[in-house]
């Protein structure tokens, strides 16, 4: 009897070590990467890195284009995304009835999330570049990630939105309210810092994706930039520049890794320490969301 | 006595088991009715079809009439919204919405497009009046109405039911989740609601029926088995089944 309490005492003992090893393994990985690259771009981080389009010549290289090719794509997938990832979640959670069919669109859904995203490029080439004559644009390639993101935000906003508890819609209801006024008047806004962090997540996953947006054929050189959305003539905003080719970050590293020159190597470097900044702030808004929101709304 | 429902031969079913058993009674206007029963005998399942709430429900089904002031509930093309404007219900555990205690009061009066700063202001302070915690809450209307205590939030689901102004207010074991205190003060409510509503109350205590309702209604296994003046009931009444129940042989 004592025995197997000293044996249990024992494994206690052991895996608490083995998880705390493991755990600061992976610490240890990410620093020595983080430290890898910063101390490889640091120095290379410029104004001029940033403003300049890219070169032949590493030292005159800059991400201009690709940095602005990211932050048109994130937006054309957080248009796409968010508002039709959001509203599915609120049909499949607050408004389907429990079927056969629901039960098959989740399981769907959940199996989406885990789909390498090469095939999401597959499927952007086929639907969005081929079949819907987008071509190599920003359009197709912030549609692609959309999809990506979508699944991800999905389960994200049923979540929430199940965390909402059940009382509170009886008694909207109660009162007399309609479904719709009961969802956006109710359960919304408290499921709000749920749905902003899964959006977030789901953004700064995209925003790191190469594979399916060098499968829609993002180049690699673009030395200029998407017409802009903001014109000097009435109605002022233009939509023309979606349909421009781009290159993103990711992209734009890949290309830089993959050359021989050393100087590429520093630029790539340089690159990966803005687009970890990029994500790092993007993650950190939805810690704080998430925190901020938790205070306020206890049941 | 002007009668408020008009329950008709009505078989509830959650699929395929039978929850409510041919009920047909009448439930007077302006009087407190309580239902009583063992648990699981259909009281909570009769009181949410007074309202329609269970149509929430997906697998319940439900055949008779039920009707309120002459029309039936159930009939076909009735506005189910006007009928839970009409018929307010408090639960079991209080359950305010994560807002102001104003806001909270002023809900039900926003859906229905009322905007009127003085006309909400107007409402908000009568139906707390009324609900017995406009004292204790004057100064911090702002304030978020989960800061309340459980008793308190009780009653502010009750100005929350009044303010729509209802005819009929249902509650299903409204005090089973507080103290004492708290109890009394809601059950003191009930005998002034009822100079202005129809009030329906489930509850498990047999004191509670007795001491706050005029008449009782007794379920068991979804019949209604006894329903009568509420004095009736307690010294002599003509069921045996009754009689165990409220002896406390059973149950
Ligand atoms: N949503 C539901 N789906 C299926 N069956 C249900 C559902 N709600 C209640 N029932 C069943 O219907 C019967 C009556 O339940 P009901 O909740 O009306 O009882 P009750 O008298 O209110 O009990 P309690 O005193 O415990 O609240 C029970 O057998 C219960 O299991
Ligand atoms: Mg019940």
């Amino acid at each position: 009897m004592a025995n197997k309490t000293n044996i249990n005492v024992l494994w206690d003992k052991i895996f608490k070590v083995s998880g705390l090893i493991v755990t600061l393994l992976g610490l240890v990985v990410l620093a020595v990467l983080l430290i890898d690259i910063f101390s490889e771009g640091f120095s290379r981080l410029s104004w001029d890195f940033i403003t300049h389009y890219p070169s032949r010549h590493p030292e005159r290289a800059g991400i201009l284009s690709s940095l602005v090719g990211t932050i048109w794509v994130m937006a054309i997938t957080a248009a796409l995304a968010i508002p039709i990832g959001v509203m599915a979640a609120i049909y499949l959670e607050e408004y389907a009835k429990k079927s056969w069919l629901t039960n098959l669109i989740e399981i769907n859904i959940a199996n989406l999330a885990g789909v390498p995203s090469v095939i999401y490029g597959l499927l952007g080439l086929g639907v969005f570049v081929n079949f819907l004559a987008l071509e190599r644009s920003i359009i197709a390639g912030g549609a692609t990630l959309a999809l990506l993101a979508l699944p991800i935000i999905i389960m994200s906003t049923r979540e929430a939105l199940r965390a909402v508890p059940p009382s509170i819609r009886e008694a909207s209801l109660a009162l007399g309210a309609s479904r719709w006024q009961t969802v956006s008047t109710m359960v919304l806004p408290a499921a709000i810092p749920g749905i902003l962090t899964g959006v977030i997540l789901s953004l700064s996953r995209a925003i790191g994706e190469t594979a399916p947006l060098i499968v829609v054929g993002a180049l690699t050189y673009i030395p200029f930039l998407p017409e802009s959305p903001i014109t000097g003539e009435f109605p002022f905003i233009s939509l023309a520049g979606l349909k421009d080719p781009f290159s993103v970050l990711p992209i734009q590293i890949f290309n830089w890794v993959s050359r021989p020159q050393h100087g590429f190597i520093v630029n790539a470097a340089a690159a990966i320490i803005v687009l970890l900044t990029i994500t790092f702030m993007m993650n950190a808004v939805a810690v704080w969301l998430r925190h901020k929101y938790q205070k306020k709304i206890r049941w | 006595m002007k009668t408020a429902f008009k329950i008709k031969d009505v078989n509830g079913y959650y699929g395929e088991s039978h929850a409510l058993k041919d009920v047909n009674f009448e439930i007077g206007a302006k009087t407190v009715t309580a239902i009583i029963g063992p648990s699981g005998c259909g009281k909570s399942t009769f009181i949410r079809c007074l309202n329609r709430m269970n149509d929430l429900v997906p697998s319940f089904r439900l055949t008779g009439e039920m009707l309120h002031n002459g029309t039936d509930i159930y009939q076909k093309g009735r506005d189910i919204i006007e009928i839970r404007r009409k018929i307010g219900m408090v639960f079991q555990k209080p359950n305010p919405f994560p807002k102001s205690i104003y806001e909270n009061v002023a809900y039900g009066l926003r859906i229905h497009g009322i905007k009127n700063k003085s006309t909400l202001d107007d409402v908000v302070e009568k139906s707390l009046k009324k609900a017995a915690l406009w004292k204790d809450v004057k100064d911090r209307l702002k304030e978020s109405a989960l800061m309340l205590s459980g008793g308190q939030q009780q009653r502010l689901c009750i100005a929350r039911a009044i303010a729509t102004e209802p005819e009929v207010i249902l509650f299903d074991e409204p005090c089973s989740a507080l103290d004492p205190i708290s109890t009394s003060k809601i059950e003191d409510l009930f005998s002034e609601l009822k100079n202005e509503y129809t009030v329906i109350i489930v509850t498990h205590s047999m004191q509670q029926a007795a001491r706050v309702s005029d008449f009782t209604g007794f379920f068991m296994m979804g019949e209604l088995i006894e329903f009568d003046e509420t004095k009736k009931i307690f010294t002599t009444p003509s069921n045996k089944l009754t009689e165990d129940y409220i002896t406390g042989r059973f149950g």
